[in-house]
């Protein structure tokens, strides 16, 4: 035991030791260091979160398109008010005084120590007032935000809008505080991390009077916010300005694809809306507003709808009858006023024989009829099933019935029946025959086909057998290319050689007994086709795909207007007009007729009874 | 009770004023921490001050009737009471409440009672006991081991309640065992660990490794006898360190520095072991050891560090060791704790004029960060004379153990002694920069009824003890 006596002063100089460490230390904080001091007086670290702009867009033209527009947010620190005079507050915020007070005590009950919103978005002359005031009300601060402008009132369903973040969005990405803003739809939201650039944040010190008296540490823990890359769409502004006018008061969709490159030249669903409608404050209050619109405004229907395609499916129908080898150009069929065949009919208007040049110019139900049969029965097939399914893999290689993979995040799948789906839910079990589904032939049935998975049908015939995954943004930043998948090759399975032939009949659609005749363009070589989609809800729908000009084509389209009748009635003539205006700027005089009486077709009625 | 009177005149008065003063400053900076202008009466028992005016009056009963206790009491029940209280150690981990992330808590009809608290006093007296008993020798294996489960259940049990923290404080008996007679070295091991740690979070593990080697080569100069000798050893080291550089060169360029480093340390081990094996020089073998062993461990610092520690740990060592500095998340206590504390300047601002604890900036004011108030309103002065007191206090209570005639007395002594200190080490530590944020008490200072019952008991048993201490009770 007492051998290690002297340990008690080993144990008792460490504890010495470290007491004068600790005087020491203190000296250091509290005598010597001024800083301690300094950061006390000042102490109220206020955190501020720098919004940056979100990146702009422009058409292919350089137009702009969506902008910003600088908005502020009043924020309350509740513990650092003192009385203040609610009515000016009230007044320059122009809000009712109940509204205020509720605010206040929601803010109150949040936290005394953290900053809450009272109101959002006020305008720069709300704020230019306030600011002159802000000394009288303690506690309360400003903070930057930006809203969306759109200068040219169009493309609303492509850009898309902006509004604040779901519980859901915050979980998914941590980036995002509550009441933050972000891209709900659209281009908006497809390339919302592109858009959004960075937040920033700023440390200022802030005194009892809660005034800004410098930047913590110099700005050393500062983070400047980067800007949002600004983004070149695909659009052309001028033709999908002309687009959403020519389809005024009608229902219905038209996309534009350029088919060299995939990039969607315009995009309209009919009925539209004023973009900037959903922004700022009243934001909330239309978009209810836009949903109970019986017309749906808000439903993207060059993406999202489904209808059945009518006549236009018929190249498709030609193009594997050829490459199939069940028929040639040669190859005649005759139309009856239709096609018959045992208690089977199946309506036309002709009573002639036909090739597949002319019945395509003239759009024969028949002669198509008998080319699906052909293509089913095949002998090397087997049996139908087989030639259906055959059949299937080849019309899915169109793009038909599957997602296309375009920079839009809310593109639908469109339908094509399997011969399961026939089995199970058609014939429940009874096994079924060629006739009992030749309706597919001339593209009415079971069939679900999306406008823009129409153009892009189109763009496939243009480029005689493929087709660019059509996508919205051509640029994003400086620097940045768009995703390598938008410049690879979509192959159709269709050998090229078979194109011209159909591309023939699609010309002659424009002829003298073409069923399209009345549109065709002095001096444009245009290829398209008709189509009358059913609907046992009132009138047809009318439908037209074309594009232009034959050689080296420009741009590649389709049209869909709801109730429109045949196809050659309306949705031939738009289609035309937008070619001509794309490609020569102007309406030839002879046609003007033609576009004003399209500009004045309103086709709102609410459908006829069945 | 013929021992009454002359127990009573025995009782160091000393540690009893500083006590109460203790008590007395620590209750103020409570009411300074806690103060609302709104709310006058001291005797408020919703609030803070008014509670630990009960736990003050309550603490000094506790002390009363400890010092009416025969100290042979304390002797005799030492290992029923520590096995109480490792029994409720264990207790409280399937019955036990959960606050702030430890489930340490017992809740008795509205009161919290932390076992984790008592244990210390309890674990002293077992040690006491053991280290007492007639055939305990520091250097025995069984002693030793006997010892380090004494002290390592409780702090085990109490890590497993997930408040490392207080299990850090059983780190204070080793100073208990160094007097008693544990060896220098574990100390100095301790230390060299401890330093390592530090060291290999701060500095590149290659430039840590070199600093190593070079202070193994200065001890090896001042080991081998003859300079040649040193020589040949430098040279077998740099040739071994060009023939790893040299295989890295040509067959695997993807290595490391430090990969190069060692496997030239290697190729120099293995033949400078050869060398000692051949010519029978023993004594090296040590410093091999040492220095291999050291990097071994500075090696594997980071993968601990990484993969053993939670994150709120590796940001709060981070903190303290300012590799990363994060003012307001996991740094922001120390932060507006210095603050406080150094914007008191050399006289602070004033009994209730703290803007910094008036406004709540220092979170756990008045618990782990009390010391904040001191600083920020008595300023330099404040913060030296409450040091000093401690200081004197710890002093005054190894100066008693020294003066036992007993064994048990003096080990109780400076278990007392070195709890105390360790709590004043980190707490204050802590609110100052030097320490990790570690959530335990100030002595007799941070508010709560666990903690200062506690401590008012391990102090009082020992006065109790020293009243006695001329009589032969053990």
């Amino acid at each position: 035991m007492d051998a290690y006596k002297r340990r008690r002063y080993v144990i008792l100089g460490f504890i010495i030791v470290t007491g004068v460490i600790f005087i020491a230390r203190f000296f250091q904080l509290q005598v010597l260091s001024p800083d301690y001091k300094q950061s006390a007086t000042d102490n109220v670290l206020r955190k501020i979160i720098q919004y940056p702009s979100r990146g702009l867009i422009y058409d292919r033209n350089g137009k702009l398109l969506v902008y910003d527009k600088a908005s502020y947010d009043l924020l309350v620190t509740p513990r650092e008010t003192q009385d203040f005079d609610t009515t000016l507050l009230c007044r320059l915020l122009e809000i009712e005084k109940p509204q205020l007070t509720e605010k206040l005590e929601a803010a109150r009950k949040y936290s005394m120590y953290k900053p809450s919103t009272i109101v959002k978005q006020i305008t720069q002359e709300q704020y230019a007032y306030l600011q002159e005031q802000m000394h009288k009300f303690q506690g309360f601060y400003t903070q930057t935000r930006t809203l969306r402008e759109y200068p040219l009132n169009s493309a609303a369903h492509v850009l898309g809008y902006v509004g604040e973040v779901s519980t859901g969005m915050i979980s998914r990405d941590d980036y995002y505080q509550a009441g933050d803003y972000a891209g709900i739809s659209g281009i908006e939201k497809s390339y919302e991390k592109e858009l959004r650039g960075q937040k920033g944040v700023q440390y200022f010190l802030v005194d009892v009077h809660s005034q800004i008296k410098g930047s913590y540490r110099d700005g050393r823990n500062d983070m400047a916010p980067q800007t949002g890359k600004n983004l070149v769409c695909t659009l052309d502004s001028d033709l999908q300005n002309y687009v959403e006018t020519i389809m005024q008061n009608k229902k219905g969709a038209v996309v534009a694809i350029e088919p060299a490159t995939g990039e969607v030249l315009a995009m309209a669903s009919m009925p539209d809306y004023d973009p900037g409608l959903l922004v700022g404050r009243k934001r909330g209050h239309n978009f209810s507003l836009l949903q109970s619109d019986t017309l749906q405004p808000i439903f993207n229907r060059a993406l999202m709808a489904q209808y059945p395609p009518g006549s236009t499916f018929k190249m498709a129908q030609a193009l594997i009858g050829l490459q199939e080898g069940v028929i040639t150009p040669e190859t005649t069929f005759r139309c009856n006023y239709g096609y018959h065949m045992g208690n089977y009919h199946m309506a036309c208007h002709h009573n002639q024989d036909f090739q597949l040049v002319g019945a395509i110019a003239q759009s024969c139900n028949a002669y198509f009829a008998q080319v699906f049969k052909k293509i089913l029965e095949k002998p090397e097939f087997g049996n139908v099933k087989t030639g259906f399914e055959v059949w299937y893999e080849y019309i899915t290689s169109f793009g038909f019935g599957q997602i296309l993979g375009t920079d839009f995040h809310n593109e639908q799948k469109g339908f094509i029946p399997t011969s399961a789906y026939y089995e199970t839910h058609v014939f429940k079990g009874v096994p079924w025959r060629v006739l009992w589904i030749m309706s597919l032939s001339i593209g009415q049935g079971e069939l679900g086909i999306t406008p823009l998975q129409m153009a892009n049908y189109a763009s496939i015939l243009a480029n005689r057998g493929f087709y660019y995954i059509p996508h919205m943004v051509q640029k994003i930043g400086d620097q940045e290319t768009i995703d390598p998948k938008f410049n690879e090759k979509q192959y159709a399975v269709i050998n090229e050689e078979y194109f011209d032939v159909v591309l023939d009949g699609m010309q002659k659609v424009f002829e003298p007994q073409g069923t399209a005749y009345w549109t065709s363009i002095d001096g444009i070589t245009m290829c398209g086709k008709t189509g009358t989609a059913q609907n046992p809800h009132g009138e047809d729908h009318s439908v037209f795909i074309a594009f232009a000009p034959r050689e080296n084509p420009q741009i590649a389209l389709s049209v869909y207007v709801e109730n429109g009748g045949g196809g050659s009635q309306y949705a031939a003539p738009i289609a035309s007009l937008i070619i001509e205006k794309y490609l020569t700027d102007t309406v030839s005089r002879r046609r003007r007729w033609i576009e004003e009486r399209m500009f004045d077709a309103n086709l709102l009625n609410p459908d006829k009874p069945n | 009770m013929p021992h009454r009177k002359s127990t009573f005149a025995n009782l160091d008065w000393a540690i009893i004023s500083i006590y109460l003063l203790l008590l007395f400053l620590g209750w103020i900076n409570i009411y300074a921490a806690v103060y609302n202008e709104q709310i006058n009466t001291i005797f408020d028992f919703s609030q803070r001050y008014g509670k630990q005016l009960v736990w003050i009056g309550a603490a000094i009963l506790i002390a009363f009737i400890t010092l009416i206790l025969e100290p042979r009491f304390f002797v005799f029940f030492a290992y029923p009471i520590y096995g109480v209280f490792i029994f409720l150690l264990i207790a409280v981990l399937f019955l036990g409440v959960e606050i702030q992330g430890a489930r340490s808590w017992f809740n008795f009809a509205g009161v919290n009672i932390q076992p984790s608290e008592f244990a210390k006093f309890a674990t002293a007296l077992a040690l006491a006991k053991t280290i007492s008993s007639y055939n305990f020798k520091m250097y025995h294996y069984r002693s030793i081991l006997m010892i380090l489960m004494l002290i390592g259940t409780p702090a085990l049990l109490i890590f497993l309640e997930n408040d490392t923290g207080s299990a850090l404080v059983y780190m204070a008996f080793i100073l208990v065992l160094f007097r008693e007679g544990l060896s220098a070295i574990v100390l100095f091991i301790v230390f060299l660990v401890a330093g390592l740690f530090i060291s290999a979070l701060l500095v590149n593990t290659l430039v840590l490794f070199i600093a190593l080697l070079i202070v193994t080569l200065v001890a090896l100069y001042f080991m081998t006898p003859r300079t040649k000798d040193f020589g040949i050893v430098l040279a077998v080291l740099t040739g071994s360190m060009v023939v790893a550089w040299s295989m890295k060169y040509f067959f695997l360029p993807g290595m490391e520095d430090s990969g190069v480093f060692i496997l030239g340390i290697a190729i120099s081990s293995l033949l400078f072991v050869f060398r000692l094996i051949q010519k029978r020089l023993n004594r090296y073998y040590l410093l091999i050891f040492i220095f291999l062993t050291s990097l071994l461990f500075s090696f594997s610092v980071d993968y601990v560090f990484n993969n053993v520690l939670e994150p709120h740990q590796q940001a709060r060592i981070n903190e303290l060791l300012g590799i990363e500095s994060d003012p307001f998340g996991a740094g922001y206590n120390v932060n507006q704790s210095k603050i406080a504390i150094g914007s008191g300047g050399f006289l602070g601002k004033g009994f209730l004029k703290g803007t910094q604890t008036k406004f709540d900036f220092v979170p756990a004011q008045s618990t782990d960060f009390i010391f904040c108030t001191v600083g920020e309103e008595w300023g330099f002065l404040g913060t030296t004379v409450v040091t000093i007191l401690f200081m004197l206090l710890f002093s005054r209570i190894i100066l008693l153990a020294e003066r036992q005639r007993s064994v048990f007395s003096r080990v109780y002594g400076y278990s007392v002694a070195s709890v105390l200190f360790i709590h004043f080490c980190i707490n204050i530590g802590m609110t100052i920069g030097l320490m990790p944020v570690i959530g335990i008490p100030l002595p007799f200072f941070s508010y709560g009824g666990s903690s200062l019952w506690s401590f008012t008991i391990l102090l009082f048993i020992f006065l109790r003890l020293d009243a006695s201490r001329l009589e032969l009770f053990y």
